[in-house]
Order: structure tokens, then sequence, then C-alpha cells
């Protein structure tokens, strides 16, 4: 049985302190535990940002990569070996902002693999500009005056893309992200949660306080995961009452079901040493 | 009377079976025995424009187009008025017969072979579209060649599209041969004859790489549509079930690079190709996967630039950006491969180095190269073996701890540290984008750093001593000339019109070595500046503005080149070009 200090590492994790990023590495190294997968058959893919940080401190396989390419890299991952239980995890700048056009094409590949988005609503690591997720209004150093744009509603793009499992936690509540987390790994398909991340240091208005007030169980409510326009629905509600939960769920074959070549085989394990090209060449002459 | 020397020129407007004609006469001169080398031009558009094919045939190994054409196939007027300065006398021009040509727009010397195509067409009951296999049937008559082994192309190409498409493409080429066989004199100037030797590949530098890539066991290729290098993807696509390999167009090249990344590092062969526009995005992934220490092969296919530049034309202009691509210092080993069997070759090579050496490495073709046919001998599967690199040993993970990262960055002597892959027990690390110590733990120490950095770069003193310095050559592939009167440098595809200009000046007593460089990093400084130090005069031969080549032999070996000749039209070198600008260097200095 896979045990949680098999995941530990020496390093501590650099974050600042009660940033809410430690609550979603207690919740994915539980989620892992709980559904006992072997460290090594885990790949941990991740971009640039706080988040990014996260495969160095769980003991998986990791690539901290470059900022908003995270999801190409963890779909070749998963098409390379799909014995390989593979999660992607970054931030709402790097997903949502740099990232987003290979967000909305992961979402309707429907590669059979996890990503979760710390959204904070903020840039930390740059030490605090606004993020597509930020605020229409809110001053940050990028934008003394106020934010102009509305912010992008991650919730409704997965699902208006064709995501085939769309989520929502808060990084304060870890008991409701592990269960999360091992719903959406559970899931045969593209997994996507979005996860509240409160920023101790550059977002005081988004606090822990600020969703504890607001977030309510979608599961609880009894809500039906089934029914697309119900999740969009959903999706749409912001303010004093903030949904969090499984927003959808639907299975449809994965893009590894439609891929004969790695039927019987992932591609890691095909021998290369003896293949025949020469009929390839008779078709040349 | 020329017997199996010959230019062939087909044209008309995009959309008219331009290509799929030529690649039928291609191949049916080639099988044969006949020697081919095609050269096609087009615009960036579907429909309309206009479109060219050129197929040079003789019964010895060419390496090149060159200029003079014999035989016109004129599917429009516009192709007429396009081309008529190309032909050479005695030449003919096939057209449709409806179209009016006045005496003084065509020179006595040329014939005339004016064909009803749409009366042909009506009477043998075939579509119109089948114009072009009339014609191309009438150009067999004329140039008197076995109709036998045209029929059999035919029917090879259209075998999956069913017997109506392959009776009906056949008829209509019949049609077009018996009409010239009827209506002319057999006194046609230019003709071919089968040599009763068998057939060989007619193929593009593109599906030497490809097939390359293949043999090589590449088993992810993913890529972004981009002339030249399209039709690497298109080939990857239709081979993926084959051979079984995944073959993903992704949203872009920055997706592409990012995937054949997140492959290589689950140890899986992995390859991406672009163009210029497209590798300017891929150059953030080329420093990660430097940095990762991953290997990936990135096919670079030159197209002439800056920006959208001329889409379907020939440049090399990206030299220097393939060596300088990405911010910070790492290897970036570069190979150019100058010709079909290079492109297979090399591509295995750049395989084996990518993984022995855990780097991203480019192979620098052009469109000239990746796009022109050109008949080949087959390939040799096996001379090139394959190279998986130093892995780690089983024993050793299973006796390490549980608690650490495995050192996949360990300090080497040849800097190269043996990897581990998702899925190896104890073999757990992060490969990260930030620097990193031997655990892949991201560091900001000073002597981490200094010590990572050192590692990555002995990669590449341990390649450059792995390599073969270059030889020179003669014109013939043969032993170079001890006085050689000149010696050419070039890389890449210059090299076909090259060899082929080396034959025209020791045809006039001019004594010529070629030196080609393959590996522009490592680069073989030692063999250039030994021949720049001991040659006669020196002369580059490029496809590009600034005389990107010179100026990195000058960076690397301190010593200029005599003259740099060089061309960026768009256009390939013709050897007559080449052997002007030559002669004249060793004339007039």
């Amino acid at each position: 049985m896979v045990k949680m200090t098999d995941l530990n590492v020496i390093d501590r994790p650099n974050w600042c302190p009660g940033c809410g990023n430690f609550g979603i590495l207690i919740a994915l190294k539980g989620a892992i535990v709980e559904l006992n997968i072997e460290p090594e058959n885990v790949a941990m893919i991740s971009g640039i940002g706080c988040s990014g940080k996260v495969p160095h401190w769980i003991r998986t396989y990791g690539l901290h990569g470059i900022h908003g390419r995270a999801l190409p890299v963890a779909t070749a991952v998963k098409l390379s070996n799909n014995g390989l239980t593979v999660f992607t995890v970054g931030g709402d700048g790097d997903g949502y902002g740099i990232g987003m056009c290979h967000f909305i094409h992961t979402m309707r590949r429907n590669i059979d693999m996890t990503y979760i988005v710390h959204n904070n609503m903020i840039y930390g690591l740059t030490t605090g500009q606004t993020s597509p997720t930020s605020e229409k209004g809110v001053r940050t150093k990028s934008t003394p005056s106020g934010v102009i744009e509305v912010p992008v509603n991650p919730i409704a793009l997965a699902i208006s893309a064709g995501a085939t499992f769309v989520a929502r936690s808060f990084g304060g509540d870890v008991k409701h992200l592990q269960k999360t987390i091992v719903a959406a790994v559970k899931h045969r398909g593209l997994s996507f949660v979005d996860v509240f991340q409160p920023c101790v240091s550059f977002n005081n208005v988004n606090t822990y306080d600020w969703y504890k007030q607001r977030v309510y169980d979608l599961q609880a409510a009894g809500h039906d995961t089934t029914d697309k326009i119900k999740a969009f629905t959903k999706s749409q509600e912001w303010g004093e009452h903030i949904p969090i939960g499984i927003f959808y769920e639907v299975l449809s074959p994965t893009y590894e079901d439609e891929l004969p070549q790695i039927k019987d085989t992932p591609l890691v394990k095909q021998l290369i040493d003896n293949i025949d090209i020469s009929g390839l060449m008779d078709d040349f002459t | 009377m020329a017997i199996n020397r010959l230019t062939w020129k087909i044209g008309g407007k995009a959309g008219e079976g331009i290509m799929a004609t030529g690649m039928i006469f291609s191949q049916s001169c080639s099988r044969g025995g006949l020697h081919v080398y095609d050269i096609s031009e087009y615009p960036s558009l579907i429909k309309g424009g206009h479109n060219n094919l050129q197929v040079r045939v003789e019964d010895r190994e060419i390496f090149s187009q060159v200029k003079g054409v014999n035989i016109l196939i004129a599917l429009n007027k516009e192709t007429i008025l396009l081309h008529k300065g190309e032909l050479v006398n005695g030449a003919g021009i096939i057209y449709d017969s409806s179209e009016v040509i006045e005496p003084k727009e065509i020179n006595d010397n040329i014939r005339l072979y004016p064909i009803p195509f749409n009366n042909i067409i009506k009477e043998i009951g075939v579509q119109g579209i089948m114009k072009n296999n009339v014609a191309l049937g009438a150009s067999i008559a004329l140039i008197d060649y076995d109709f036998g082994i045209v029929g059999e192309v035919i029917k090879d190409n259209f075998k999956r599209k069913g017997d109506k498409i392959i009776d009906e493409n056949t008829r209509a080429a019949k049609a077009g041969y018996d009409y010239i066989k009827n209506n002319f004199k057999n006194d046609f100037e230019y003709k071919l004859e089968k040599t009763g030797k068998p057939g060989r590949m007619v193929l593009t530098g593109n599906d030497a790489i490809c097939m390359g890539a293949i043999n090589a066991g590449c088993k992810f290729y993913a890529a972004y549509p981009m002339t030249p290098a399209s039709s690497i993807l298109h080939f990857m696509a239709a081979q993926e079930r084959r051979f079984n390999i995944v073959v993903k167009h992704t949203e872009d090249e920055i997706s592409a690079i990012n995937m054949a990344i997140g492959a290589g590092f689950t140890g899986v062969r992995a390859m991406t190709g672009t163009s210029g526009g497209g590798f300017c995005l891929m150059t953030e992934g080329y420093g990660l996967a430097g940095m990762l220490e991953v290997p990936v092969v990135i096919i670079l296919s030159m197209r002439p630039g800056p920006s959208t530049g001329l889409p379907t034309w020939s440049e090399q202009g990206d030299l220097k950006f393939a060596l300088n691509a990405s911010q910070g210092d790492f290897p970036r080993p570069v190979l150019v491969p100058g010709d079909i069997e290079e492109s297979f070759y090399l591509t295995q090579v750049a395989f084996n180095i990518a993984e022995k050496y855990q780097t991203p490495v480019i192979v620098l073709s052009d469109k000239n190269l990746a796009e022109n046919h050109k008949s080949t001998d087959k390939f040799d599967p096996k001379k090139v073996t394959i190279d998986r690199g130093s892995y780690a040993d089983p024993a050793d993970l299973a006796a390490s701890l549980d608690t650490t990262f495995f050192k996949r960055y360990k300090y080497t002597e040849n800097g190269i540290s043996p990897r581990t892959i998702p899925g190896m027990k104890k073999g757990i690390y992060t490969a990260s984008s930030d620097e990193h110590d031997e655990e892949g733990s991201i560091s900001e120490d000073i002597d981490v750093r200094i010590k990572m950095m050192q590692k990555r770069a002995r990669k590449m003193d341990t390649l450059a001593k792995e390599l073969k310095q270059p030889e020179l050559v003669g014109s013939q592939d043969t032993d170079a000339n001890a006085d050689a009167d000149i010696t050419i440098i070039a890389a890449g595809s210059t090299k076909g019109p090259i060899k082929e200009a080396m034959i025209l000046l020791e045809k006039e007593g001019i004594k010529v070595n070629f030196l080609q460089i393959v590996y522009l990093n490592p680069f073989p400084s030692e063999k250039v500046a030994e021949v720049l130090g001991s040659a006669k005069k020196t002369a580059v031969v490029e496809n590009n503005f600034s005389g990107q080549l010179a100026d990195i032999i000058k960076e690397k070996t301190g010593k200029d080149v005599d003259k740099r000749v060089l061309k960026y039209d768009g256009r390939p070198f013709y050897p007559e070009e080449i052997f002007t600008a030559i002669k004249e260097v060793v004339t007039h200095g």
C-alpha cells in the first residue's frame, strides 16, 4: 500500500506561510494514497508559477516545464505511456492566460488525465499583477486603475469546449478537494478541477474567509452532473453563493481509445530495433 | 538527335493535376532505369495561379535541375508565355489547339504540337480533368518512350481509387499518345529509351526524412502544418497505423514541440517538424529540451523569410537562427543533409545523437531538398545502428533510498548522465526548466550553476570528438584534386547543383574541390581552417542574402572565404549559375 510518507521529499515547499497551495499539495498526496497509485507510475507535469513547483515537493516523476505549456507535455506523456497516471498542475495565469489555447484544445481532446488549476485570481510569483480570473475593477500592480476586462469563467469554458469531467474545489477544504481529485482521477477521460487558492501575499480580497462564507457543495445540494445545460447554469453562479463540487461528468471514448497503435502496448514499450521499411521503400519505386 | 537526356516541363493552373502528372512521368522514367530529378514551382494558393513542374531525365545519376527545356506541356496559354524563353532549339510545345499562337510569339526553331484536348476527351468519354493525362500521353509519344511503363505507373498510382479511374486515366493517356503518333512525323529530336536496368525509388527529401525517422523507431510525431514541412506530417500520419506511430496535428507549433518533449521525457523517440515561422514559436521549447536534457529531433525545413516571406519557395536563410535559437547556452547539434540519401541517414543519426547526448537535435533542410523528387537507389536500413544512449542500471536503482530523488543530472566526465523514465522504480526525479542540482531540484547555488552549465557543455565536446571531420571531394565523389584551382564550401541542398557545376568546370579545365559541411554544430573548425589555409581559392555557395555560412566559418576559424556566391530570389541555384560564378573567381579573382 502506498503511504503518505512515500510521497514526501526532503525539501520543504518555499510557498508563503499560509499559502493555499499547501492544502492542494496535501489533498493531492492524499488522493494518490487513497487511490493507491505507486509513485513511479505518476507523472506530475507543471508550467511556471508558484503552483508550477508542485512536482518538486511530491515524490513522483515530474516535469516542471515552461510557462503555459504543461498540457501539451502531459498529453504526450500519457500518449507515450498510457499506463501512467498523469496530472497537470498549474496556476490561473499559466492555464487561462498564456496557456489558454492549449486549455481549450485539451478540454476537447479527452486524454485520460487530470488537470488541476490553482486559481488565486492573481499573479503571485511575479509579485501581484492581474490574472485572467481577476474580477473587474481589481487594482493590481499592472492595473493600478482597476481591471477593465471581465474575468474568464473556466468552468463554463471547459464545459463548452467539451471536457468530460468539470469540477471546482477549494484549497481551504482539503477533505472536499481530496474527494474531488479522487473522482477526477477515477473518471476515464480529461478531468478538469479548478481550485480556489487563497493568495495570502497579493490577494487580500479573495481570502480563506471570503471563500468560506460563499462556497456550497453542489453534491450536497443534489446537482445533476449529467445535465450539461444545468452544469452551464451553475457555472454562472457567482457572488454571495458560489458552487463547488462536480459540475458535469459524461463518459465518452478517450483519445487513447481511438488509437489502435497503443491498444495492446504503450508506445514506450514497443520494440524499435527491428522495424522493416522494405515495403515502404517498394511503395516509392 | 539526343537520346536519354532531356528536360520535360508541364505548366498550368493550380488544381489541374500538374504535380500528379509530373510524378507519373518521373516514375515512368525511373522504372525504365533512367535517372530523374524534378522540381516544382507553385504559388501559395489552391486553385488558379500558375503551377509548373519540370523533370530532368538522363541515363547517369543527376543531382539538380539544369537550364533548358526540351518539351513543354502547356495546359494554358500563360504557360507558353511564361516559359518559352527556357526552350532550347528543337524543343516542342504540346498545347490545346484552341489556343491561338501568333508566329511572332514563338521562335521558328520551336516545334508546335497543337492537340484538340476537348474533342479527344469527348470522343473517349472521360472527365475534362483528364486533359493532363492526354497531354502526358502525347509527350510520351513525342519522345518515343515505352507507353507500357506509363500504363503500369498509372495503374499503381490510382490503385486505391478503383478500376474505373485507372481505366479512364489510362485511356486518356493512350488517346494523347495515339494522337501524336497518328498526326505527326516521328522526327522529334529528343528521345528516351528504357535501359533495362531496375527502377529506383522516386522520392523527396521529406519522404527520406520520414523513412529515416520510421526506421530509427520514431514513435511520436507532433506538428502544425507549414510549407515545406507539411508533407512530413502527411507522410507520418499516413503511416501511423502501419508502423504504430502516434501522429498529432497540434493546435500550434508551441504545442508540437512541447508534446515532442513530453514523449521524449517518457522514453519514446519523438520528432517535430516545421519551417522558420513555426520554429520561432518553438524556440522556448527548444531551450526547454536543452535544459531538461530531453531527446527531441526537430526538422527545420527552410523557406525564404523574413516573416511569411515566400511561403512556397526555397532559401537557406535560417542557419544562424538554428544555431542560436532560444536563450542561454546549451548544446545545440545541427545537422544539414545535402541530398536525399543524407536526409534518410542523418535523420537516424539525429535520433541517436538526441538520445545518446540527451539533447534536442535540429535537422536543417530546405524547400528545394524537402519537396523535389530524385530517383534514388534503395536505402540500407541497417547502415545506422540504433543507439538508445545511457539508462540507469536497475541494480543501482534498487540499492537507492526511497526518500530521495534519483540523480538524473549526475555530474559525469563526458557530461552524459544515465537517465530514467517514468515507470522505473526508484528512478523518480523531476525534470526542471529552472537551473537544478544533480537530483533535478531547483538550485540557485553558485557551485551548482557552474558545474551544471559545464556538465551540459561537456556533452557537446564529447560529441565533437566522436564526429569525423569532413573530407574534400572531387567532381564525381572521387578523391579531391590535390592542386585544385578553387575549393567550394557549402552546406545543404546546394550540394546537388554544385556537383553538376563541378562537372561543367572540369570540362573547361578548371580543377575544383568541394567541402560539404554536414555538421553546422559541432562545427568542423579544424578541417575548415586547414582547407582555408591551404586552398588556392575558396568560395561559399549559399541560398541566402548575407552569406551566413561564410560568417559562421569566419566565427569558427577566424578566416574569410575569398568569394560568397549568393542567391536569394527564392529559387535554387542552377549549375550553370555556379559554373559562371566560380569560373569568374578563378579567372579574375
